[in-house]
């Protein structure tokens, strides 16, 4: 009951954000000096990439738990794996000298603690069945923001490059990224062996494993896609800076609420299935 | 700026379009809990 009173409150503030957002990214921002003011689209197209890495995260983070959680040995080790990558991080931040051009130690810190943060808070907040029904959630929100990075893209290339699309490794890894997604949804839709959860959980943590190469493949491949803005040794106007970060405020806020009632969905709809099976069962006794 | 406007206007259609389709599961979610009650 009170997350209904709250729901209608947070969707008029994310609108009023994105609206915020939107007159940034349009009016506001400083127009760039060679590309004009197609290269808006990028206050667009980076906050949903950003938005559909950090939902293929919890995808993973859900997946690993659902599969290790049943099995308390494993539990164990991928608890402490986890405490070991933040404090490793931590360490790493201070300790490896020099680090790769544009990355800053607080980002590696900052990095390595968030994964572990994220990992015992989602494992506080759902149990072992409803990380399932979470993972499914973020796949399927995460699917619908990287078809939009998949638009963007080539609305910006084919002005600036001359051409729509091109096969290099940014971007046939975020395809490929995508497809994996896609492959994910479709066999938790068409698939009816009780394994399905299990089966989907293993894709996800091989598929998550694109979401690196895609992050880092304008670090380690000469691209044609452009350097990136933040780190990495790239640069930004601060005013740009700003609408970028509205721009991700407001898509985070957004893909929060889609979530929420996504997932208000998924568990409604298990339990339905929950209660016709259990009708099926009972009902050739009663009609005896 | 044609350019600017479609892929706006896409990012937009594409959210609504999964909205949509949110709309339409909680709707038939929605028939088939009343037919359950019914039983």
């Amino acid at each position: 009951m009170k997350m209904k009173r709250v729901f209608p409150i947070l969707g008029l503030l994310t609108a009023v954000l994105l609206s915020y957002a939107l007159y940034e990214a349009l009016v506001a921002a400083p127009t760039e000096q060679t590309m004009g003011d197609v290269q808006r689209i990028f206050y667009y197209h980076v906050p949903s990439a950003w938005t559909a890495f950090l939902l293929f995260f919890i995808n993973f983070v859900c997946s690993i738990q659902y599969l290790v959680r049943p099995n308390p040995v494993a539990d164990k080790v991928a608890n402490w794996t986890v405490i070991a990558i933040g404090i490793g991080a931590c360490i790493a931040a201070f300790v490896i000298r020099p680090l790769p051009e544009g990355i800053e130690p607080s980002s590696v810190a900052t990095t390595g603690l968030a994964i572990a943060g994220f990992y015992f808070l989602i494992k506080k907040c759902f149990s072992q069945p409803r990380t399932d029904a979470l993972a499914v959630v973020t796949a399927e929100v995460g699917v619908v923001f990287c078809t939009v990075v998949l638009v963007t893209g080539p609305l910006w290339a084919r002005p600036v490059w001359g051409i729509w699309w091109t096969w290099d490794v940014r971007l046939t890894s975020t395809l490929v990224l995508w497809l994996i997604y896609i492959s994910y949804l479709m066999l938790r839709r068409f698939s009816t062996s009780g394994q399905t959860p299990v089966l989907a959980a293993a894709l996800a943590v091989f598929g998550a494993l694109d979401v690196p190469l895609v992050y880092f493949s304008i670090w380690i491949f000469r691209t044609q896609h452009p350097q990136p803005v933040i780190g990495g040794g790239g640069s930004i106007d601060p005013r740009m800076l700003h609408v970028l970060l509205i721009n991700w405020l407001a898509f985070l806020c957004f893909a929060v609420l889609v979530c929420w009632s996504r997932y208000r969905l998924e568990i409604l709809q298990r339990e339905v299935e929950e209660t016709q099976a259990l009708e099926a069962l009972l009902e050739p006794r009663s009609s005896r | 700026m044609n350019f600017l406007y479609a892929a706006y206007a896409a990012t937009w259609i594409i959210h609504i379009t999964y909205l949509g389709t949110l709309v339409r599961r909680y709707q038939r979610l929605s028939h088939e809990i009343e037919e359950l009650k019914k039983k």
